[in-house]
């Protein structure tokens, strides 16, 4: 047994996290930096925390991630690190020379105070920030949210110091794409430009963090959303953001500072939030669905009614981030599957509620907890087992002593691929996701099943 | 058969090291070349083994791409992870804690069904901003009873994150009231990463911290005529399997590895041995010279990474313990793993023969693995550690050179007595004196370079820039570094496997572990793969007027 020491009962604890479902706020900065265009993430604290948010990247990506630290040891944390950033601001245009950098700061230079917006300032006067090119900042400290939280703010601080109006509007809309896989970036994309929507899409890490092996090594890819691009955000006629804790800040702060109003939807996971999305894009846009994508839709939904008989009833546990699972739920229980564990470790009560409200129907109680772990999560599963589970790759510790399949989904996995190349999310997303699902239980029922009831036509 | 490997003797690179230094340096801002050219070094190995000066375990300048992580990294997540039995408790928001989580592959293999085994868990106290601003020491206190409450540990151990050691959290009352109070040995570590320049100050803060709290608790001396601990070896891919299965053939008893598959127990018992081996000079050599101090066991420097190193490591201990069946079981034990060692590097080293490798990583790793690529015909063209300091790189001879500065200084050093009840004189002066004339060194190492060809480039902390700009010249066949560079070198063509966790495969300790590692070389190095980077129409982009078909 794996997990030896995890007893069926469960003792609430008040102080003990075990086995997190989330991790902290600079990797979601890092991730979302990395889809601005020829732009270096920048960790302002000690290295280490920069490492393991590169380490932790480039295992689940299969990628470069590259990444500048201020390096503070002893005397920077003792007497603020401005001296520091000031000397990697100046170093990494010097060595690097990427047009962006992107500051987030660490639970470090938070507990000290450092003062980023003062720091790029002064470097600005001391001409370390050559001209044309920029310094962006966000505030990540972990003692708060999670890495989402951290992806919610660089994608706020690109609004915050990009986003310009000039009184014009664009026929153009913006997209925030939330914290997905850069398939599913690249994804969006498809199927806005096959409705014919002109889109600025923010933060964009398809081809930066798929790319190509070509033989050469460069530290700034081709893709990305443009500097160029990210200014012209403030006169796009609206913006659609997908996820509500990864996206809804920026799109409320550019509504704020440009006047672009926004509308915050759910992820696209599953048919019902493709349908919402799509709709979205069709009224702001004023165009209609093509029947490629109408196509798509009716493949996805084959595919629900023809296989329904294996979904039917069938229970499982779920763990990852509030907006996914919000999709990922309503999208299995529109299967009529029976998602009947649920855990985020990302803090926030609407969670909790939104998930009663889409699981209201299944007849079977549900658990659900924010700021819960996967300790917990294997509590309940020992208490009421379950078919399949759905999570990151620390779930298979669970799938393997309890004997159950899982379906790879989220942040991190370490051990497959697959998830930066096929998208998840809109309908073809959905039709993939449906696949692995019934995979997974086909396999097991063939594995199980009797000698003679082992079946060729299923 | 059984004669050890030869290893090929490294010849010098072609290039000129002079203008590839050159070269490296030429893009940085002026006060960065120059730090950096004191960190960049052309070997140079005099007659007397002397090696020029390289700085090293100096800070990393900010802005820089760095291969190094933190002192959390290297006290709980190298030296404590290992530990199968121990509740190590991140104190801190979650990310440390979360980050350190089974990511660096060291297997362990509980006794049984019933044992302890908290590997696969990861514990912390995922503080808040209330904590940051009121105290964590109340929400410490309680974690460490839902620990001992759930789990039943023997030992629980605490790892102070950076916040914690800014807003001033006392872990080690924390610790000595809970141990009080449950009754079970309970100790912390001040190992916020920002106190050192890497890695490096977290291993001696772990060093100290077992030595203090857990090494000398069991006096229960084992049966065995041999009795050692392995120090530095973290059972990375199974590493240690290997090596334990060794010592068990040449009738040696291991009494406790430091810390691959170990647990709490061998720590407490590990005093009783007679002789430490260390593996990982960097990471380690602290605990060795402490337990000579207090318990008088002296310390050999050994390498089981390379068959030839293996079987010279076993030849030393067996030397050690001038016992004549002793000896012979070694021998044996060489004799028979050598014949399919041999076969397979023969094989491999007509496909690997005159490629170059380049390695970066870690603070002893770097140069172990030489060793085994010397073995099948490959040359290193330029190497460096991580988070090494000086003797690592140039010998323990300069020991007494090395300036403290201020980063190094506030690490806690241990002042050690003989321990009055269980020193032990386990060697005599004419019995040292004796061995030293055979060529068996105690307490000593001669450091990577000694061992490097002269005008080979030995770096230290590569930046991302330069690792770049070596690949461009040099043109490797192989590197070899950690996680956070592979994906740019495999980007630009060249295989890269990581040494610090391996990323896949293993072992690659001893003799098995060698046959692993040329095997995996071979298929890196010779893979298809590399030969299709470039589509048939971007080698040939000329356009012709015919048919395909014609
Ligand atoms: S200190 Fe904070 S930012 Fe750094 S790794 Fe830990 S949780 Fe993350
Ligand atoms: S916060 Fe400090 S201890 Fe944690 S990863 Fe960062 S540098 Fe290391």
């Amino acid at each position: 047994m794996l997990l030896r020491h995890t007893p069926d009962t469960v003792a609430e604890r008040t102080a003990l996290t075990i086995n997190p479902a989330k991790t902290c706020q600079p990797i979601g900065a890092m991730y979302a930096a990395l889809g601005i265009n020829r732009c270096l993430p920048h960790s302002h604290g000690s290295q280490g925390c920069c490492a393991y948010h590169r380490s932790t990247l480039t295992r689940h990506y299969k990628e470069p991630v590259m990444a500048g630290t201020s390096s503070f040891t002893e005397g920077s944390s003792v007497f603020g690190g401005q001296a520091n950033l000031l000397q990697a601001i100046n170093n990494i245009f010097a060595i690097y020379e990427p047009e962006v950098i992107a500051v987030h700061t660490t639970c470090l230079s938070e507990t000290i105070g450092d003062d980023i917006t003062q720091i790029i300032a002064k470097a600005r006067e001391e001409n370390k920030i050559p001209k044309g090119k920029y310094v962006i900042h966000a505030n990540t400290p972990s003692y708060v949210g999670s890495h989402v939280t951290g992806f919610a703010n660089m994608v706020k601080g690109m609004v915050d110091y990009f986003a310009a109006a000039d009184g014009r509007k664009e026929n153009r809309i913006n997209i925030i794409p939330g914290y997905v896989e850069p398939a599913d970036m690249e994804e969006i994309k498809r199927i806005a430009s096959d409705m014919g929507i002109s889109t600025i899409m923010f933060p964009d890490t398809s081809n930066v963090l798929n790319g190509p092996q070509t033989g050469r090594y460069a530290m700034f890819p081709a893709g990305g959303v443009t500097v160029a691009d990210l200014i012209r955000t403030g006169g796009s006629m609206g913006t659609v953001a997908l996820g509500r804790l990864a996206s809804g800040l920026a799109a409320r702060t550019l509504d704020a500072k440009c006047k672009v109003p926004c509308e915050i939807l759910d992820l696209p996971i599953g048919l019902m939030a493709t349908d919402r999305f799509i709709d979205t894009l069709r009224q702001i846009a004023g165009v209609s669905v093509p029947d490629s994508l109408n196509i798509e839709r009716g493949r996805l939904l084959d595919v629900m009614t023809d296989m329904h008989q294996y979904f039917f009833g069938r229970t499982a546990a779920l763990a990852g981030d509030p907006d996914q699972l919000i999709s990922l739920t309503e999208f299995l229980v529109s299967v009529d599957m029976w998602p009947i564990h649920i855990v985020t470790g990302t803090p926030g009560k609407k969670f909790e509620s939104r998930i009663k409200e889409i699981t209201k129907e299944v007849p079977h109680p549900v658990n659900v907890k924010a700021t819960g772990d996967l300790f917990l999560l294997h509590q309940w599963i020992k208490n009421e087992p379950v078919d399949l589970l759905i999570g990151n790759t620390y779930m298979k510790y669970i799938a393997r002593d309890e004997d159950i399949p899982l379906v790879r989904f989220g942040f991190p996995i370490l051990d497959r691929i697959g998830h930066i190349y096929f998208p998840t999310i809109g309908y073809r997303g959905g039709l993939r996701l449906l696949e692995k699902i019934l995979d997974a239980l086909l396999d097991r029922q063939d594995r199980d099943a009797p000698e003679e009831s082992f079946e060729l036509v299923m | 058969m059984s004669e050890v490997l030869d290893t090929i003797s490294p010849k010098p690179s072609a290039l000129q090291p002079m203008a590839v230094k050159k070269e490296l340096l030429e893009r940085y801002p002026t006060k960065v070349a120059r730090k950096r050219a004191r960190q960049i070094i052309i070997n140079e190995v005099g007659p007397d083994c002397s090696v020029p000066e390289i700085q090293s375990n100096v800070r990393t300048i900010p802005g820089i791409i760095t291969q190094r992580g933190c002192t959390y990294a290297g006290c709980k997540g190298v030296v404590l992870g290992p530990t199968r039995d121990i509740v190590n408790i991140t104190h801190g928001p979650i990310g440390c804690g979360f980050y350190s989580w089974l990511t660096r592959r060291n297997q362990t293999k509980p006794n049984g069904p019933t044992d302890h085994n908290f590997m696969t868990y990861c514990f912390s106290t995922d503080m808040q901003d209330e904590q940051i601003i009121f105290g964590g020491e109340k929400k410490l206190r309680q974690a460490i009873q839902e620990a001992y409450d759930i789990l039943k540990p023997k030992a629980i151990a605490i790892f102070s994150t950076c916040p914690v050691g800014l807003i001033g959290d006392d872990v080690h009352a924390v610790a000595r009231e809970m141990k009080e109070k449950l009754g079970i040995n309970v100790f912390a570590f001040s190992c916020e990463g920002y106190k050192g320049v890497s890695q490096s100050a977290g291993h001696h803060i772990a060093n100290n911290g077992i030595f203090t709290h857990v090494v000398g608790l069991d006096d229960t001396v084992s049966e065995g005529k041999f009795k050692i601990n392995l120090l530095g070896e973290y059972n990375i891919g199974g590493d240690a399997f290997e090596i334990e299965r060794l010592f068990k053939d040449c009738g040696l008893t291991l009494i406790s590895t430091f810390s691959g598959n170990s647990s709490y127990d061998y720590f407490t018992n590990s005093h009783t041995a007679d002789l430490n081996l260390i593996m990982c000079h960097r990471s380690i050599n602290y605990v060795a010279e402490m337990m000579e101090t207090k318990f008088g066991i002296p310390w050999i420097k050994i390498n089981f990474i390379g068959a030839s190193a293996t079987a010279k490591s076993l030849r030393k201990i067996a030397a050690y313990f001038e016992d004549a069946e002793l000896a012979a079981r070694v021998e044996e034990v060489i004799a028979r793993e050598m014949p399919a060692v041999e076969e397979v590097r023969a094989e491999v080293k007509t496909r690997c023969a005159g490629k170059r490798a380049m390695l970066f990583v870690g603070g002893s790793r770097a140069h172990h693995y030489q060793e085994l690529f010397r073995e099948i015909g490959m040359e290193i063209v330029s190497a460096g550690y991580e988070f090494a300091h000086r003797d690592d790189y140039e010998g323990r001879r300069v020991l007494p050179n090395i300036k403290v500065d201020a980063d190094s200084r506030n690490i806690e050093e241990l002042h050690v007595e003989p321990d009055p009840n269980r020193y032990k004189v386990r060697i005599s002066p004419e019995q040292i004196d004796r061995l030293e004339k055979t060529g068996l060194r105690l307490k000593d190492y001669d450091g990577m370079m000694a061992e490097m060809p002269n005008g080979t480039l030995v770096i230290d902390d590569i930046s991302q820039f330069e690792t770049e700009k070596l690949i461009e010249i040099f043109r490797p066949d192989i590197v070899c570094a950690g996680i956070k560079e592979k994906y740019a070198i495999q980007k630009s063509g060249t295989p890269m496997k990581q040494l610090h966790s391996y990323d896949t495969g293993g072992p690659y300790a001893a003799f098995k572990g060698a046959i692993n590692f040329y095997r995996e070389i071979d298929r890196m190095v010779n893979s298809k793969v590399w030969k299709y980077l470039k589509a048939p129409w971007q080698e040939h982009p000329e356009l012709a007027a015919t048919y395909v078909w014609e």
